[in-house]
């Protein structure tokens, strides 16, 4: 069980994983649908969802119970709390549905970063934030230029009103830099590097509960007292689980909550 | 006489280098939330809009210390 050469510490090599060979994956392997682990947890993931959902509000009640209390607690949560307080009731009527399917997405793909089969977020793969974000992208931009015209969009991200004419030289190119470039790259970011950093502590606290608690039983391995801190590194590794929870949601939560964000403020022209 | 060798450091420069990403977004988190809490004690009814900002902050403040550790694997 114990790697001859000593602890392995954990690094970003987690995330890679050779394309499978066996059943109906090999005909794909070589082609850009080639199926790994990762790739495997998606499809999984996206059904347990939809059939998640499928049984929630399969016969919706008027008075809800089970399933049905939880999930719609949760979407109403996205409806009201994210989408109407930050773009109001006529916005959030359009809005509401893809924030609601977007939150549970990302929600999903980072939750197995903790489920019990899989302990690998989607997420930690920058593929799936980066199309997220590319997604919001083009949705704020197209609203925006929906809703204000392709001048007055532009006019009204990269010439904010109300500063005097000098400033423009300053603030036009931080706007557009700001605007069209570092808002998708943080969106990104921000979900990839909160989900790998999840694991990489995680595996870290894990290894190192196995090296330390199997240290002393080795032939010339460490000495007995090693085993004490393992003991700590294991509780370190449940507390850092739980905190890993809090963060996934927390994650799908503020992925929204920014969608939301961005997209109110291409819809109503600055004041 | 042959030269001695008194200390020694090893391991990657980038630990220290995200260690110096992590001090700014750290004390500017404690800012947006300690305000943002100060805000909640002094007006308990506007804690809706004052949580909801506080996230906003809280996510634009930490996006350099998340920068701080990706560039630490790419830099290696």
């Amino acid at each position: 069980m114990l790697p001859p050469e000593g602890f392995f510490a954990p690094g970003i090599e987690e995330f890679f994983f050779d394309p499978y060979t066996w059943g109906p994956f090999g005909a794909l392997e070589g082609t850009p649908f080639e199926v790994n682990r990762i790739v495997l947890m998606m499809l999984f993931m996206t059904g347990a969802l939809c059939l998640l959902f499928g049984l929630g509000f399969r016969r919706a009640q008027v008075v809800p119970r089970g399933l049905q209390n939880v999930l719609e607690s949760m979407t109403e949560f996205i409806r009201v709390q994210v989408a109407e307080d930050v773009m109001g009731k006529a916005g959030a009527k359009r809005f509401a549905p893809y924030l609601t399917a977007l939150f549970f997405f990302v929600l999903a793909f980072n939750i197995t970063s903790v489920l019990p089969p899989f302990h690998l977020p989607i997420n930690g793969v920058i593929a799936v934030p980066l199309i997220l974000s590319v997604i919001t992208w083009v949705m704020f931009n197209y609203a925006g230029i929906k809703a204000q015209g392709a001048g007055g969009y532009l006019k009204g991200s990269l010439f904010p009103p109300g500063l005097p004419p000098f400033l423009y030289v300053l603030v036009t190119p931080i706007e557009l830099v700001s605007t069209f470039i570092l808002r998708p790259f943080t969106l990104t970011v921000r979900l990839l590097a909160n989900m790998l950093a999840g694991h990489l502590i995680l595996a870290l606290f894990f290894y190192a509960t196995t090296y330390l608690l199997l240290g002393p039983f080795q032939a010339d391995g460490s000495p007995w007292y090693t085993a004490i801190f393992g003991v700590g590194a294991l509780g370190a590794g449940v507390a850092f689980t739980f905190f890993e929870v809090l963060v996934a949601f927390l994650q799908a939560y503020i992925f929204t909550l920014l969608t939301a964000v961005y997209l109110a403020g291409s819809l109503e022209a600055h004041h | 006489m042959e030269p001695t060798v008194l200390a020694e450091i090893s391991g990657n420069v980038n630990a220290i280098g995200y260690g110096l990403a992590a001090i700014g977004p750290g004390i500017g988190v404690g800012i947006v939330v300690g305000k943002a809490l100060e805000g909640i004690a002094r007006q308990p009814e506007a804690t809706n809009v004052l949580r909801t900002n506080m996230f906003l902050g809280i996510a634009f403040v930490e996006a350099l210390a998340l920068i701080g550790l990706v560039a630490g694997f790419l830099f290696t």
